[in-house]
């Protein structure tokens, strides 16, 4: 079989290594859990909890009645003590439910649905993701539920699983495939159930040889093809995956859906499974913690709410001049002023760096080297978005494809002006939205 | 712990980058032209070696002048100054008068590259911005050569192998022309060491291997299609790819990455007609050589050339409005 890539992209020093052989350890709960009531795309849920209230794990505690959005359960037994906006990752406040842990583990599940796809409902499997508060794991957080009911025009033919997990540093992904490889693989199979479709793909980059073992070995009663594609950022962009193993384009300003596939992340498989099979809503996730600032870097079975400063703490705590705080990946992360921050639903990891002389905020003049324009998957040109960014002409940067971009920094990253393409880019972005929005008025 | 935390630094992704700097890839040029900038001064002697120090010298220091005239951030540590200054000698002939390599050197750096607001900005090359000002201003010197330490002097005294050519009718061997044991400019004589420096940077991919390679291909196919047409009077096309100042051109000086364009489809529009241009000068101008022009002319039309974009992923055809 030859190896599924794409056209550009990047291959930064992947420093996986810190991480990839520490097994998923669970972290200890903190004196206090703070639990943001926006942790997904879409509306922010109302608190269905008062200050003081006793609650137990697994219980609802933020719901919204809007389409698109996930309910959020309590990640642990405890009291309220507080309900109140804290600083959210991404760097604004938002009203967030603050439990203190009782230490007692009630919990209360829903009903388990069993663990045989073919005896279960598919409308039950679609109702049981929707009730577990389940969004896209891999960083997006997409309500879950959402992406698996496509409208009755868009027919969907394959599941792609991602496993290719291309961000440095972070191995949660590659842990969840060795250690909870039948998880991954029954909530694949329930996925599918859900969606109709007969094929299944697993891709995992070539540079995680033993998951591919596994799940290939778990995976094999099944009609499930288990791919490694090539070790290349960022060939777990969805677009860049389904381009590298159907040659399918998604079109431009489309979805996934409108090539007949649904990507989903290993680790939301997992999370499927568990809400499926045990009744377990979302509330604690795989989270690698690493980086040359961190003591002892590791991958932790957090619960939803754990400061990161707690995380931290458990992976040894910080080493040497820190320099940054990143949720996320160092491609597409975001970096954080502090670590009173939570983890949320979508936090794959939490990155902390040693101060180095790359991250000094000054850039020079394009000098037009054109590296951008080779390793851009999506084929624009960096390098004159940012000029025109830069330039503030945005209207001009919108017939350059500006809202094509999948913001993946492959181009900031072999800049050797060090120009911030990514900010150009996302300021670009959102000022057409803020025009797009008057022009509607 | 807290103290840390109140200095981390915050920023859009990405948080990482390459270690590629505007520096690196200046000083990887400078380094690959070490051989044919030795080879230079030990063909025409030390006195080329007094014009390359008073060039990157006037090249520096006119750009450290119009930077602090500017107000602008220190940017000399970038090295490109000492790419003009370098290349601008190369290109000169060996006996050119030094008053003439500052006003050259002066000339590239303020008017070719300042003006435009400074590296990055200019849309000539800052180094045949510098020689077309002085071919226009000392039309005699610029055209005054002397013969090489080594190697047959040429049936014209003097005279470079494409003004032998063309002046004369005589047409030099490929095997000097490829090592360079002629006359013509400094350090454009040695095809073979500019090749050999140059592969660095092809492998690094600091040069748009599509100028280069569309260029020789122009050449070679225009230079047999009229040499097949007339053999006495139109030389073959190793003639034309190995003398004047066609390697350097196409391997050093179209490639400047500032004024080419951006896209592969760019380059090679770009070099098809830097090629296409040589060959008409050459053969059909007034002039015995063209590359310097061919180059400039071309630099014009990038602005036009990056207006075209690539197809973009997810798109029927090219984005156009």
């Amino acid at each position: 079989m030859g190896v599924f890539s794409f056209k550009g992209g990047v291959h930064p020093p992947y420093n996986k290594d810190l991480t990839n052989s520490k097994s998923i350890v669970p972290a200890n709960l903190p004196k206090e859990l703070v639990i943001p009531m926006s942790q997904h795309i879409g509306a922010p849920c109302e608190p269905t909890v008062a200050v003081g209230d006793n609650v137990k794990e697994g219980q609802l505690i933020g719901k919204s009645t809007s389409f698109v959005s996930a309910p959020i359960h309590s990640p642990t037994s405890g009291k309220v003590k507080k309900i109140e906006e804290r600083l959210h990752p991404l760097s604004k406040k938002v009203l967030s439910v603050v439990i203190e842990p009782d230490g007692e583990n009630e919990k209360v599940y829903m009903e388990p649905l069993g663990d045989d796809p073919a005896k279960i409902d598919a409308e039950k499997i679609l109702e049981r993701v929707k009730e577990a508060g389940i969004v896209g794991m891999g960083g997006a957080t997409f309500p879950t539920h959402i992406k698996f009911s496509p409208p009755k025009d868009k027919p969907i033919d394959t599941l792609i699983l991602n496993g290719c997990e291309c961000e440095p540093y972070l191995t949660a992904d590659h842990r969840i495939m060795l250690e909870r490889g039948n998880d991954v693989v029954l909530g694949a199979r329930m996925i599918a159930k859900v969606l109709k479709v007969k094929r299944i793909i697993i891709a995992i980059e070539n540079n995680k040889p033993d998951a591919i073992e596994e799940l290939k070995s778990l995976s094999s009663p099944y009609d499930i093809e288990v791919v490694a594609t090539a070790t290349k950022y960022p060939q777990g962009a969805e677009k860049m995956l389904i381009k590298a193993l159907l040659d399918r384009e998604v079109p431009s300003g489309g979805l996934p859906m409108d090539v007949g596939v649904v990507v989903s992340n290993v680790g939301t498989s997992a999370a499927v499974c568990e809400a499926v099979r045990d009744g377990k809503p979302l509330i604690e996730r795989v989270v690698t913690v690493t980086g040359n600032a961190v003591k002892k870097p590791g991958n932790f079975l957090s619960k939803i709410g754990i400061p990161i400063a707690s995380l931290v703490e458990q992976a040894g705590g910080v080493e040497g001049n820190l320099g940054k705080i990143i949720m996320g990946g160092p491609m597409m992360g975001i970096s954080q002023p502090s670590m009173d921050v939570p983890i949320m639903k979508g936090s794959s990891g939490i990155l902390l760096l040693q101060k180095e002389d790359y991250m000094t905020l000054d850039f020079r003049a394009c000098i037009k080297c054109s590296f951008c324009v080779r390793v851009c998957p999506v084929h624009l040109l960096p390098s004159t978005l940012s000029i025109i960014g830069e330039a503030k002409k945005w209207e001009l940067a919108e017939k350059y494809g500006v809202n094509d971009c999948i913001e993946c920094g492959s181009c900031a990253y072999v800049c050797p002006s060090k120009r911030p393409i990514v900010h150009f880019i996302k300021t670009t972005k959102a000022k057409l939205r803020e025009i797009k929005a008057m022009e509607k008025k | 712990m807290e103290k840390e935390i109140s200095k981390v630094i915050v920023s859009t992704s990405p948080h990482i980058k390459s270690n590629e700097t505007v520096s690196k890839i200046m000083l990887s040029v400078i380094i690959t032209l070490l051989p044919a900038v030795a080879f230079s001064i030990y063909l025409f002697g030390t006195y080329v070696l007094l014009m390359y120090v008073v060039s990157v010298a006037t090249s520096v220091i006119s750009e450290y002048i119009v930077v602090k005239l500017r107000k602008r951030p220190f940017t000399l540590n970038d090295l490109s100054a000492v790419v003009t200054g370098i290349l601008l000698v190369m290109v000169l002939p060996p006996k050119f008068p030094i008053y003439g390599v500052i006003i050259g050197a002066f000339v590239g750096i303020v008017i070719g590259k300042q003006i435009f607001g400074g590296l990055g900005h200019n849309i000539f090359n800052p180094a045949l911005i510098g020689r077309a000002f002085l071919a226009a201003a000392y039309p005699v010197h610029i055209t005054t050569w002397v013969a090489p330490r080594i190697g047959k002097i040429s049936a014209v005294s003097g005279a470079t192998p494409l003004a032998a050519m063309k002046f004369g009718g005589v047409v030099t061997r490929n095997l000097p022309l490829f090592l360079g044991t002629v006359g013509g400019s400094v350090g454009e004589t040695s095809a073979l060491l500019l090749i050999v420096g140059s592969i660095y940077l092809f492998i690094k991919r600091y040069i748009k291997w599509q100028i280069p390679v569309s260029i020789f291909i122009t050449v070679a196919v225009l230079g047999e299609i009229f040499h097949l047409i007339n053999p006495v009077k139109y030389p073959g096309p190793l003639f034309h790819l190995l003398s004047g100042g066609l390697m350097i051109g196409a391997l050093y000086m179209a490639t400047d990455m500032v004024t080419s364009p951006l896209t592969g489809r760019g380059c090679v529009i770009f070099g098809i007609g830097i090629g296409t241009l040589v060959i008409v000068i050459r053969l059909f101008g007034g002039l015995p050589e063209g590359v310097m022009y061919s180059i400039l002319f071309m630099n014009a039309f990038v602005p036009l050339i990056n207006r075209a974009k690539p197809r973009i992923f997810g798109t029927e055809a090219v984005h156009e409005k």
